[in-house]
């Protein structure tokens, strides 16, 4: 099979058509300029060789040094204008699109050596592949089993490693149907080269069919539910716990109060933090009871877990929990 | 020497060697510099941790230490002193006691170790702080153990400084004329002094009150 | 013109330094800083063949897409080889140990650096530092790369990790103690009448470089250290498992290795304006602010570590003060090329090989701080971190700005430093063919990275082909050309012609005197010229007529 010479990964997404965007720009403006040095050197070596009978006088010492500043003055602020632009461009566009919008499909991904595990929320798991449907924004919590890696699709011009004990997080809304390369980009060891996978960005009806032609294996909220119970969450967060801790229902995405005096917000990282090491944050008017479950609890439990605590984000204190599952 | 001295008629070796030992110091001051960031990014994420395993630590031996190396650095700063002052026997004795003071707070340094390892508080194998915090309180006594160890070996340079200094005043080869090396020595050691003063109340004093 | 005659301390006997001893023992013994010079420039040659060869086989087994002629393990630890060796033991030393040293006292108008023997425990640190490399490779290598990223360099990393990270540990004292014997040299023995703005350019560069050697590199010698205790009692404060942050690593990591950067390229700047000037018969345009453009690198150097970080982890909200500060970094080196271009306006200009180098480095230095701006913009820099984009980018400014210029170096002093020449059309042609060889090379890896090939990969996507090949061609062209001045080079050491004092008709003090110089350097009472770099071209070109 014979490939073209070059050839650049297509722009799957409007984030990566913008910086493909910014991308030009600056590749104009470099182009400009090193065919501008390019030309002035040459010329000058040309024009100036030894033996060329060309004018050779400076102007005088005062005038030649006021036009000399003026000259490094011109060229030290037309670039600075210049990388300003730069820096706010790309600054922008970064910052614009740093949070993912609430509507996100949320899909886990497990990175270890050297392979990728993703898990839907409705429970289907893929090995090295990840399907999405197309004009959907997709937001990935990523963490890894063992040694940092990256998750890095060329087609959606973004890029983020996955730490172990973190969660973190990549989103990205493909307007391209298309089966893209993902590639790990943070050197893991020996099989780095080799973990590679590919995204599956589907139309409507493709999608659809790829989910009904899936497992019916429990959704993760549904496993985190059973973990929720079998590790005796529910015991002090239930319902009709009597325990006083606080209700886990209606709470995803809010900021809550601290014991401090402190906010945070309620999100994923939050919920693993207050599974692993409760001690560290504790809710306001609460106190330091709940035990730890560090060493109790794996990395799949705490995706399950997770989604189960995300899936009561617009459920009731007074709802019998679980109902709203599948 | 160079031939810029030789002309002006003077020893430049002087002020050479100063610059030398600034620019030495600022290295220094980065070497440690390093350790203190990793010790204050670990305690801002682990504040409890690192205070409940401080507590763990000898308290009386780090303070008797700090005592002990606070005292000699009065008492190099002295002798340098002395020396420019052409007080010569003076100068050989106060080093001498900044030596024994080195060398007793190594002692007790090690001492503590020794007691520290009695506790089980070497945080890599068996390690005696259990419970939900265990891993910041590890990584302070690992901090403890790094911070110390390097505290102690340019320490152990400073002794190695010390005794050579000893034994060129006490033979007259520095002298009121030639103080530089003792004056070098001295800031030298004013350092390891320095650092000790932050090490004392980030290792021994954290959320004792 | 003069304003001071400088006599030499002593009458100094005929003959030279090269002449002062001719047992191994007189040079494991110098303290002379011109010998400790060729002491260094000897021991980098060979390293930078070792780590050549590294390079060499990867660009063989890339060829293919899949496995040629070695595994995966293998290759990882190539690559790691390649990386260490040639930063640490090659690019770091290269010119400010060899020509630093050789030409700093010279340059000031001293006899010696101000701690001679200072200087020689620094070589031997050195050569301690590469043993342990040298033992590493033997029982087997690293496969972490030279960046040692945690936890992959602590727990899942079964290499010889702790061997290497003492070897970097220690050779890092020798850039210490260096950079201190230049700050002190620079400082305190300057002749009278040599005031900072009549000093060369290459002295501001060495001096400021030395800055950075003295702040920095204790930053990294702790950093190792507590990767080494992380790694061998299996806990520490980057242990993820603990609570740790293993982005802490990369923190303390970079904030070294970024000024390590500038290490490198800086004293090249300083080569590229003593060269240029002298081919062009000019001043150096702009002079004051070439030297302050010098310092605003270092001092901006040590505040855009952050930009290593954009994708690893970072807050936003430090993300974009690196990003803007990496911009800002970019303005003094902008300068410098421009204020080089400049420089050849109305000279005398002549092309031996020095100044075909330099122009190389201006024009390849060029395009490798272009390129710079992608990588400090945050939304380019998602999409191009950790790519071959980034290895290209780095190897324009380190290979073909770093290496270009020290090569440059090398042919401008030779005659200086040996007292011979060596043959001209051969300097000439090998400096086009390593031009043509490094392009060839790392121009397609620009692509390759835009098409998304992440770097350190073994295996790679067949349509990644073409262009490594292109890439493999190139750098057997640049070995080439890389082996050709080993070989004139040394034959001019017999062979070559013998030269006077000043064969290039240079300014600059070490032209002074004799070719080789003296032990102590200067014979005659020196003249310090009114301004640095008092070339005049139209006199020149008169001259020639």
């Amino acid at each position: 099979m014979s490939y073209p010479l070059v050839s650049l990964p297509v722009a799957a997404t409007p984030y990566a058509e913008k910086v493909e965007g910014l991308f030009w720009a600056v590749t104009g403006v470099c182009t400009l300029v090193t065919l501008g040095i390019a030309v002035a050197m040459t010329y000058f070596c040309f024009r100036y060789r030894s033996g060329a009978e060309v004018d050779r006088t400076l102007p005088d010492l005062a005038a030649g040094k006021s036009r000399s500043r003026r000259i490094e003055a011109t060229w030290i602020a037309v670039p600075f204008a210049f990388f300003l632009i730069f820096f706010a461009w790309g600054a922008k566009l970064y910052y614009v699109y740093d949070d993912p919008p609430d509507n996100a499909l949320q899909i886990f991904v497990t990175a270890k050596q050297w392979m990728w595990k993703v898990e839907h929320a409705d429970g289907r798991r893929e090995i090295n592949e990840l399907h999405v449907p197309v004009d959907q924004p997709v937001k990935l919590v990523m963490t890894s089993q063992d040694v940092i890696h990256d998750f890095y699709v060329p087609a959606f011009r973004e890029k983020r490693d996955i730490l172990p004990g973190r969660y973190t997080v990549l989103w990205f809304e493909p307007t391209l149907a298309g089966v893209y390369p993902l590639r790990c980009d943070e050197f893991c060891g020996t099989g780095h080269s080799m973990m590679t996978g590919r995204v599956y960005v589907m139309s409507r009806e493709a999608y659809s069919r790829w989910l009904a032609s899936g497992s019916q294996a429990p959704s993760l909220a549904r496993l985190g539910f059973d973990r929720f119970r079998e590790l005796g969450c529910s015991g002090c967060h239930g319902p009709s716990s009597r325990i006083h801790a606080p209700s886990l229902a209606g709470v995803y995405g809010q900021m809550v109060p601290l014991s401090d005096g402190s906010f945070v917000r309620f999100d994923d990282g939050y919920i693993r933090d207050s599974i692993l090491q409760p001690a560290r944050q504790i809710a306001a008017g609460y106190s330091n009871d709940m035990p730890p479950f560090a060493g109790r609890v794996s990395e799949q439990d705490l995706l399950e877990l997770t989604a189960y605590i995300r899936s009561l984000a617009n459920t009731s204190p007074d709802v019998p929990q679980g109902n709203h599952l599948q | 020497m160079s031939v810029n001295a030789d002309l002006a008629g003077r020893r430049a070796n002087d002020s050479e060697s100063e610059v030398g030992l600034w620019v030495f110091l600022a290295s220094e001051v980065m070497f440690f510099g390093l350790l203190f960031y990793g010790y204050t990014i670990t305690r801002m994420a682990h504040p409890q941790a690192f205070a409940i395993a401080s507590a763990h630590t000898d308290v009386l031996l780090g303070s008797l230490n700090a005592l002990v190396i606070f005292t000699s650095s009065l008492t190099v700063a002295l002798a340098a002193r002395s020396l420019r002052l052409g007080a010569q026997r003076a100068s050989f004795w106060l080093l001498a006691v900044t030596l024994t003071l080195g060398v007793l707070f190594l002692a007790i340094k090690c001492y503590e170790y020794y007691g520290d390892i009695d506790k089980h508080l070497v945080p890599w194998g068996d390690f005696a702080l259990h419970g939900p915090l265990a891993g910041g309180e590890r990584m302070f006594f690992f901090m403890y153990f790094v911070m110390t160890g390097a505290h102690a070996i340019h320490l152990t340079v400073g002794l190695g400084l010390l005794a050579f200094m000893l034994a060129g005043v006490g033979r007259g080869a520095y002298t009121q004329k030639n103080t530089e090396a003792v004056e070098l020595t001295a800031l030298y050691w004013a350092v390891v002094d320095t650092v000790w003063i932050f090490l004392y109340p980030i290792l021994y004093l954290v959320h004792r009150s | 013109m003069s304003t001071a005659i400088v006599e030499p301390a002593l009458p100094e006997p005929e003959g030279n330094y090269l002449e002062n001893g001719y047992s191994l023992r007189s040079w494991l013994t110098t303290t002379d800083h011109k010998r400790i010079a060729i002491l260094y420039a000897v021991t980098i040659t060979a390293f930078f063949f070792m780590g050549g060869t590294a390079a060499t086989l990867m660009r063989l087994e890339l060829i293919s897409p899949t496995p040629l002629i070695m595994g995966a393990e293998t290759y990882n630890k190539l690559f790691t080889a390649h990386g260490v060796i040639m930063v640490w033991f090659f690019l770091i030393p290269s010119i400010p140990a060899t020509l630093g040293n050789f030409l700093i006292p010279m340059m000031v108008g001293a006899k010696d650096v101000a701690l001679p023997r200072v200087n020689l425990l620094s070589w031997y640190i050195f050569v301690l530092g590469g043993m342990f490399v040298i033992v590493t490779l033997i029982a087997g290598g690293i496969d972490t790369g030279w960046t040692f990223y945690v936890p992959l360099s602590t727990r899942y990393s079964d290499t010889q990790v702790v061997y290497g990270v003492v070897g970097i540990f220690i050779a890092g004292f020798s850039s210490i103690l260096t950079g201190l014997n230049f700050i002190v040299t620079v400082h305190r023995l300057r002749a009278p009448g040599l005031t900072w703005f009549k000093l060369p350019l290459f002295v501001w560069a060495i001096y400021a470089t030395s800055i950075i050697l003295v702040l920095a590199t204790p930053v990294l010698a702790m950093t190792l250290v507590l990767l080494a205790m992380q790694r061998v009692f299996g806990l520490g404060i980057f242990d993820a498992l603990l609570g740790g942050d293993p982005i802490l690593f990369q923190h303390m990591f970079w904030f070294y290795s970024h000024p390590a950067v500038y290490i490198m390229v800086l004293p090249a700047m300083g080569v590229a304006s003593e060269v240029i000037s002298c081919f062009a018969r000019k001043p150096v345009f702009g002079y004051r602010t070439m030297a302050y453009a010098i310092a605003a690198i270092a001092a901006f150097g040590f505040m855009v570590w952050g930009h290593h970080l954009f994708v690893a982890g970072q807050s936003l909200y430090a993300s974009l003060v690196f990003s803007f500060l990496s911009y800002v970094v970019a303005i003094p080196s902008a300068i410098k090329v421009f204020n080089w271009t400049a420089t050849l306006y109305k000279g005398s200009i002549t092309f031996e090989a020095p100044m075909l180098y330099a122009l190389g480095f201006v024009g390849l230095f060029l395009i490798g701080g272009l390129t710079g701006l992608y990588l400090a913009s945050l939304a380019l820099d998602a999409n191009l971190s950790d790519t071959y984009f980034v290895v290209a980018h780095f190897h324009y400014i380190m290979v073909g700005g770093s290496v270009m210029a020290y090569f440059a170096g090398i042919h401008f002093w030779w005659p200086k430093i040996t007292g011979r020449m060596y043959p001209e059309s051969w300097s000439r042609l090998a400096a086009i063919v390593i031009f043509i060889g490094f392009n060839l090379t790392f121009f397609p890896q620009f692509i390759l990275g835009l098409e998304g090939m992440p770097r350190r990969y073994f295996e790679y996507a067949p349509q990644f082909q073409f262009l490594n090949i292109l890439s493999s061609a190139g750098a057997s062209i640049l070995a080439a050309g890389y082996a050709l001045p080993v070989l004139y080079l040394t034959w001019s050491i017999r062979h070559g012609p013998h030269v006077g004092r000043n064969p290039w008709g240079a300014k600059g003090l070490e032209w002074q005197t004799r070719s080789p110089p003296p032990v102590e350097n200067f014979d005659v009472p020196l003249r310090i010229p009114e301004r640095p770099y008092d070339y005049d071209p139209e006199a020149e070109e008169a001259k020639r007529k």
